[in-house]
């Protein structure tokens, strides 16, 4: 208590809350990234690393249906993220379908060059210069009892409590979430059952493509914000899964909002306390979380260890 | 009519090691067949090459072929094979542990997608398993073993197959649920449902079914209808570990079994 008294008192009151706040909104754009990295370990028990890569591609796929061909900005929202879905498709058909069967690491190596292809097209396409989105909500704010909340935050907030109540029934009570869980706890027994494991597969690959589409956008808003790197922002987001347990999509999305507060917390207080922690202890910072949570937790916060009857 | 034909298969894992050397056998439609065999014979390989999950294996059929009612499916892919009337309870029951019992019920009848159909068939099952209808929302990991192959049993039956196997539905149950699942077996079959039936457990098989095989090394060495192999003095000493002078000893049956051999 006496350590953090001074830190405490350092700042004031409404400068953390506009940091907790800030760092709620950052934390969800990490949950959605994480909500795409879950689907396909759920569904495949790989972890896709290809996932920085969709988000790369979603924000500029919503760049190019705004400002280069003028659609509406919220129809280009949801163009991209049909991209992203086709996206995630196309690479299961082409490229992971022959992998099935092949040992995980052997996969996740696939998905790292993925990534970098990816990476690569994307830079040749739009060029390797920052570019301005020019989304409506840049700029906006509102108000709360002397917090002030952009719009992109709240929109932020807003799609990642969205897709997590989409998942959350998706799994629960539609027949491809049930054939997903099927899968992913035992694929023999569930292609004995007449599931098509291609299918799901193909399915998983999609909706993750779908969410880092609108993961990608969340980074893009502002001022040249679209850039080569969004697609390591992924990487960041990648603690956030395995804090909060790989398999669970709210495991995900309370890992991401950890991330996002450690992180802000970090940067806020990095200046007077942490000077022996080097330059940038916040990118440092959510690792350090997340070994110390695995320690305690292995299996994450919210993961499912396998349920044996004894 | 034949429900289930295998002709002269051979199967080979990893594509060297031959398992099956040519096994026929017939399931009539309307039949119980059971497949006796000891450990390693090939009983699981065999069911493997009907339901199309040796891939999964690293195996290969390489002769031979599987029919379905008289259809070719040697090499049409497993959920094919349960949508043309298919379904299996596999060896060591293989329920969804993480799921709910309900949940585990609803993949059974995935290959179906007929709403009416599912109501009914589950109406069925839960009438049939009394003891699932009290846990339809517990984890299916919990059930007790022998509840847990009632709950494979019912997952199969949510397709409404028009055969049905199971390997080795008895391994590990106490007598009185081991009886039980014979009983429930043959009710199903008088519902119109064609069985093969795997089992190590001879006396339980053979009882319920009108036929039978016997499994060895890759070959079929013997089959019967199901009550002369009951009678059967090579199959009373070696599955039954009964002479002609009543029971013999464990370690008895064991040195049996090392001499024996039905192939030669
Ligand atoms: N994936 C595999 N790769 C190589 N060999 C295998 C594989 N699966 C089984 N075998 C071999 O094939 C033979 C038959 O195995 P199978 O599991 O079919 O026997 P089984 O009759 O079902 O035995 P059990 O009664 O123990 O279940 C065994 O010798 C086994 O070692
Ligand atoms: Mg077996």
């Amino acid at each position: 208590m006496n350590a953090l008294a001074p830190v405490l008192a350092s700042v004031s009151g409404t400068d953390f809350i506009q940091n907790l706040v800030s760092g709620l909104a950052l934390g969800s754009k990490y949950a959605l990234i994480a909500l795409g990295f879950v689907v396909v370990f759920r569904a495949t028990g790989v972890i896709n690393f290809a996932n920085g890569a969709f988000v790369l591609v979603g924000a500029y796929m919503t760049y190019q249906f705004f400002q280069t061909w003028e659609i509406n900005f919220y129809l280009s929202i949801l163009l991209a993220m049909a991209f992203g879905f086709l996206l995630g498709v196309v690479l299961e058909a082409l490229v992971l379908r022959r992998l099935v069967g092949e040992a995980p690491f052997t996969v996740i190596m696939v998905t790292i060059g993925l990534l970098f292809v990816m990476d690569n097209v994307v830079t040749a396409v739009w060029g390797a210069t920052n570019l301005d989105l020019g989304d409506p909500w840049t700029g906006n704010v509102v108000e709360v009892g002397g917090v002030r909340m952009s719009h992109r935050d709240l929109w932020a907030m807003a799609f990642t409590a969205t897709v997590l109540a989409a998942f959350l029934a998706f799994f629960r009570f539609s027949s491809m979430g049930l054939a997903m869980r099927a899968t992913a706890a035992d694929p023999e027994a569930a292609l004995a059952q007449g599931i098509s494991a291609r299918a799901v597969y193909r399915v998983a690959w999609g909706i993750a493509g779908l969410v880092a589409a609108l993961a990608g956008l969340t980074f893009a808003t502002g001022n040249a914000n679209i850039q080569p790197t969004l697609g390591l922002i992924a990487l960041a987001a990648f603690p956030a899964m395995i804090l909060g347990g790989m398999d669970s999509p709210l495991g995900a999305v309370i890992g991401g909002i950890i991330i996002g507060l450690v992180q802000q917390m970090t940067e806020l207080y990095a200046f007077e306390y942490l000077e022996w922690a080097g330059r940038n202890p916040q990118t440092v910072a959510p690792y350090v979380v997340m070994i110390i949570i695995l320690l305690v937790r292995p299996y994450g916060l919210f993961g499912t260890p396998e349920v044996r009857r004894v | 009519m034949t429900a289930l034909g295998v002709s002269n298969v051979e199967v080979v894992y990893n594509e060297v090691v031959l398992v099956l050397r040519g096994v026929s056998l017939t399931v009539p439609e309307g039949q119980i067949v059971a497949l006796l065999g000891a450990n390693g014979a090939g009983k699981t390989t065999l069911l493997r090459a009907i339901t199309g999950l040796l891939d999964v294996h690293h195996g290969r059929v390489t002769k031979g072929s599987v029919s379905l009612s008289g259809a070719d499916i040697t090499r049409a892919d497993p959920a094919k094979r349960v949508k043309a009337g298919l379904a299996q309870v596999m060896e060591g029951r293989r329920i969804f542990a993480e799921l709910t019992v309900d949940e585990n019920l609803r993949t059974g009848a995935m290959s179906r997608r007929n709403r009416e159909a599912f109501d009914d068939n589950r109406a069925r099952v839960l009438e049939m398993f009394p003891l699932l209808a009290g846990r339809l929302r517990s984890t299916a990991g919990y059930l007790s073993g022998g509840e847990q192959q009632m709950l494979a049993i019912g997952r199969a039956l949510m397709a409404s197959p028009d055969v049905l196997l199971l390997d080795e539905p008895s391994l590990g149950l106490a007598p009185r649920i081991v009886d039980q699942i014979r009983d429930i077996i043959v009710q199903v079959n008088e519902s119109g449902t064609s069985v093969l039936l795997v089992e190590q457990n001879a006396n339980m098989a053979l009882q319920a079914a009108h036929h039978g095989y016997v499994l060895e090394h890759g070959r079929i060495v013997k089959d019967g209808p199901g009550q002369d192999l009951l009678a059967d003095k090579d199959i009373r000493e070696f599955y039954l570990g009964m002479g002609e002078s009543g029971r013999r000893s464990f370690r008895d049956v064991k040195t049996y079994r090392r001499r024996k051999s039905w192939g030669s």
